[in-house]
């Protein structure tokens, strides 16, 4: 996985509360069976003004001009400013995937769904969870100001804005780790594969109904 | 020491190890696939030279993809190339690793979160995982069933175990008894449009409380598969009799000997009287009623006698905003009643509400009536070749289709519309599904999210109506 240290970027501002994965992307571009190239269909229903098909050349269709990723000032953006409960809905990795073939490395918002979190980390795309009143704040600086960009950095656990004011934020160790390392889960995990091994044989003793393949 | 939850069981009974950093793995029993979020995955353990930890407690199927009609074509049928595709990845990836697969041609091929249980290859106290959000269905049999990403689909396949937090417990007690017409799916939306979208996020929940000890299982599982839509990843109803009778004499279900001492184990899988929650919310059950969503989001939702809301009386400006928002997709007007609302489709179907019971309740409704004449297709959608099987052994088939519904092969069809089952732009639908997202069921599509009763009632009407006043 790649490595999430620091970054520095222009910030976006989606302005609505609970979006969900299927306005992230729609289901008719799940129906790919790779990880890559769903950067153009990221917010599809909302970016275009016509009914997006898969495996179509998205530069020709009618755009949104209304649509925040469409305004000139926010085409670079990497940091997407967010609401509340962003990413709810399904457990699609494949909106992570979108936002990350997009360009965006980071999500800030005052909270998100769990699944959609989770994903974020597994392909460094780094979630922040920032205060409700920061959140606002931010919003309305990116808004007056524009190419307002914003730095974070992990290993310190902060985002600074353009004038040096700093607010720091929590993340889990493991995740953390796993992101500034950019390490790969599995290979973690198995590095206890012993213990797997202890607690599988000792559940086929005391539990083996779970180990029938049925008849 | 202070008792323990039914989270707190479950979660103990699966972990390998505890991380110092707060993170744990916890073993997986089971895992369900289908077509949509595992090709991915695949590929990932391809790449790394990885195989399967576990090839048996791995069954897939396709669900997501696969056409309502037709279906004696097997694949052929999938006039879609991508999807077809996408169906011939899953066929491919199980045949190369030897996993189970029920097969878009087997009668055992539904919707993952309907095979499940009804296979018995979800079984109580089991870790379940699949890549769908709506996995929480599995809950209902006290198992501790999550919904997961791809990356953790592969790593469940690579490693048999999930890293995992845990979670907060909540309770949530539906007290008295239901009335009459009111079901499960009842119950859930009335419970999201209390505590929110947002509001199970961190917890794990157990339902509990007279009116739950009351339902059956696939009652219990409508409620469980909706955790997700109150932001819940883990969803539960304690182990009685009601789940032991159920899972007895299914395939993968244990017999003599093991079958009796799976029992035992199985009536500890309910949380300790002195058991502490985090969070505790009441509802009084006989005092929720038929419920309909009106706006994008499961918790726009409310009574059939309500009425859908004024934003100019909602205080807090981001929510104002958001039913602006959504009565403008919704094409709905303030204060406008429930009952005033016309529908263009029906879908009855989606792994909440497609099991048989599902089928009956609907079909209790429509028999000897008519579809409405306004409405453009009404569609009755089995979760599983099996349900179709045992719906058309009562002859329920012959009531939709004497109603003029349609009656199709089994799949998610338009819960998400990634088949060629859509709404057309502006349409209202009633939906017997969970979600009622922007375009969740084609592009610009409309959803009210209803029980299967209501919406049979909403079929045989053209606009919503308390089903109640149907029922003899
Ligand atoms: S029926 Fe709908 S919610 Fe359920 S698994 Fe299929 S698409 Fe997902």
């Amino acid at each position: 996985m790649r490595a999430f240290t620091q970054h520095q970027g222009i910030v976006a501002p989606m302005d609505r509360s609970n979006v969900d994965t299927d306005m992230i992307i729609p289901k008719q571009f799940l129906k790919s069976i790779k990880r890559t190239g769903f950067g153009p269909n990221l917010f599809d229903e909302l970016r275009y003004l016509d009914e997006g098909k898969p495996d179509q050349d998205s530069s020709q269709r009618p755009i949104n001009p209304d649509f925040v990723l469409n305004q000139d000032r926010y085409r670079n953006a990497s940091v997407l400013l967010a609401r509340s409960n962003f990413g709810c809905g399904s457990s699609r990795e494949h909106a992570p995937w979108a936002l990350d073939d997009f360009g965006f490395r980071v999500i800030i918002a005052p909270s998100f769904a769990d699944i959609f979190y989770n994903n974020c980390f597994k392909n460094g795309l780094l979630p922040i969870v920032l205060p409700e009143e920061v959140v606002d704040q931010l919003f309305c600086e990116t808004e007056e100001n524009e190419g307002y960009q914003l730095t974070v950095d992990l290993e310190a656990k902060t985002v600074t804005t353009p004038s040096g004011e700093s607010f720091s934020f929590e993340v889990d160790d493991f995740r953390r780790h796993c992101l500034l390392n950019g390490l790969d889960d599995i290979g973690v995990t198995l590095e206890d594969a012993d213990l797997i091994r202890d607690y599988e044989e000792k559940r086929r003793q005391t539990a083996p109904w779970l180990f029938n393949s049925g008849n | 020491m202070v008792g323990k939850t039914l989270y707190d069981k479950l979660w103990d009974d699966h972990l390998v190890k505890q991380r110092d950093d707060g993170s744990a793995l916890i073993y997986i029993d089971r895992q369900l696939l289908h077509e949509v979020t595992s090709p991915q995955a695949f590929e990932g353990l391809r790449l790394a030279g990885r195989k399967p930890w576990r090839i048996d407690a791995n069954i897939a199927t396709p669900d997501h993809n696969v056409p309502t009609t037709d279906r004696d074509k097997g694949i052929d049928g999938i006039v879609d190339p991508v999807s077809r595709t996408q169906v011939e990845t899953l066929d491919k990836n199980c045949d190369e690793f030897g996993i189970l697969e029920f097969k878009i041609k087997d009668q055992r091929q539904g919707i993952v979160h309907v095979i499940g249980p009804e296979q018995g290859a979800t079984l109580p106290g089991m870790s379940i995982v699949c890549g769908d959000s709506h996995t929480s269905t599995h809950g209902a049999f006290g198992c501790l069933a999550h919904g997961i990403g791809t990356s953790e689909v592969e790593h469940v396949l690579a490693t048999q175990c999930l890293v995992q937090k845990k979670m907060k417990n909540m309770l949530v007690k539906v007290n008295g008894k239901l009335g009459p017409g009111v079901t499960g799916k009842d119950v859930v939306l009335a419970i999201i449009g209390k505590i929110g979208t947002a509001g199970g996020t961190g917890y794990a929940i157990e339902f509990g409380g007279e009116a739950i000890r009351g339902l059956s299982m696939e009652a219990r599982m409508t409620i469980c598969n909706m955790s997700i839509e109150a932001g819940a990843r883990v969803g539960m109803v304690a182990v009685d009799d009601t789940t032991i009778d159920y899972v007895k004499g299914r395939p993968f279900a244990p017999k003599g000997e093991t079958w009796d001492k799976a029992v035992d184990y199985w009536r500890t899988l309910h949380s300790d009287d002195d058991a502490v929650f985090d969070k505790v919310v009441e509802l009084d059950g006989s005092a929720i009623m038929p419920q309909v969503s009106w706006g994008t989001s499961p918790e726009m939702v409310t009574g059939v006698d309500g009425a859908v809301p004024d934003p100019a009386k909602e205080e807090d400006p981001i929510k104002r905003e958001g039913i602006v928002r959504a009565l403008k997709y919704m094409g709905l007007q303030p204060n406008q009643k429930i009952t005033d609302i016309q529908l263009d489709r029906v879908f009855i179907g989606s792994c909440t509400n497609s099991r048989i019971e599902d089928l009956r309740e609907a079909a209790a409704v429509v028999k000897g009536r008519k579809v409405a004449s306004s409405l453009k297709q009404a569609m009755v959608v089995p979760g599983s070749g099996l349900v179709k099987a045992q719906a058309e052994k009562e002859g329920l088939d012959k009531i939709f289709i004497e109603a003029g519904l349609e009656w199709r092969d089994p799949g998610c069809s338009m819960c998400l519309a990634m088949n060629a089952d859509k709404l057309g732009q502006g349409e209202h639908c009633a939906s017997t599904s969970n979600r009622n997202f922007e375009g969740r069921q084609g592009f610009g599509g409309r959803t009210h999210l209803v029980s299967p009763a209501m919406a049979a009632a909403a079929a045989v009407t053209g606009h919503f109506v308390d089903v109640r006043e149907l029922m003899h």
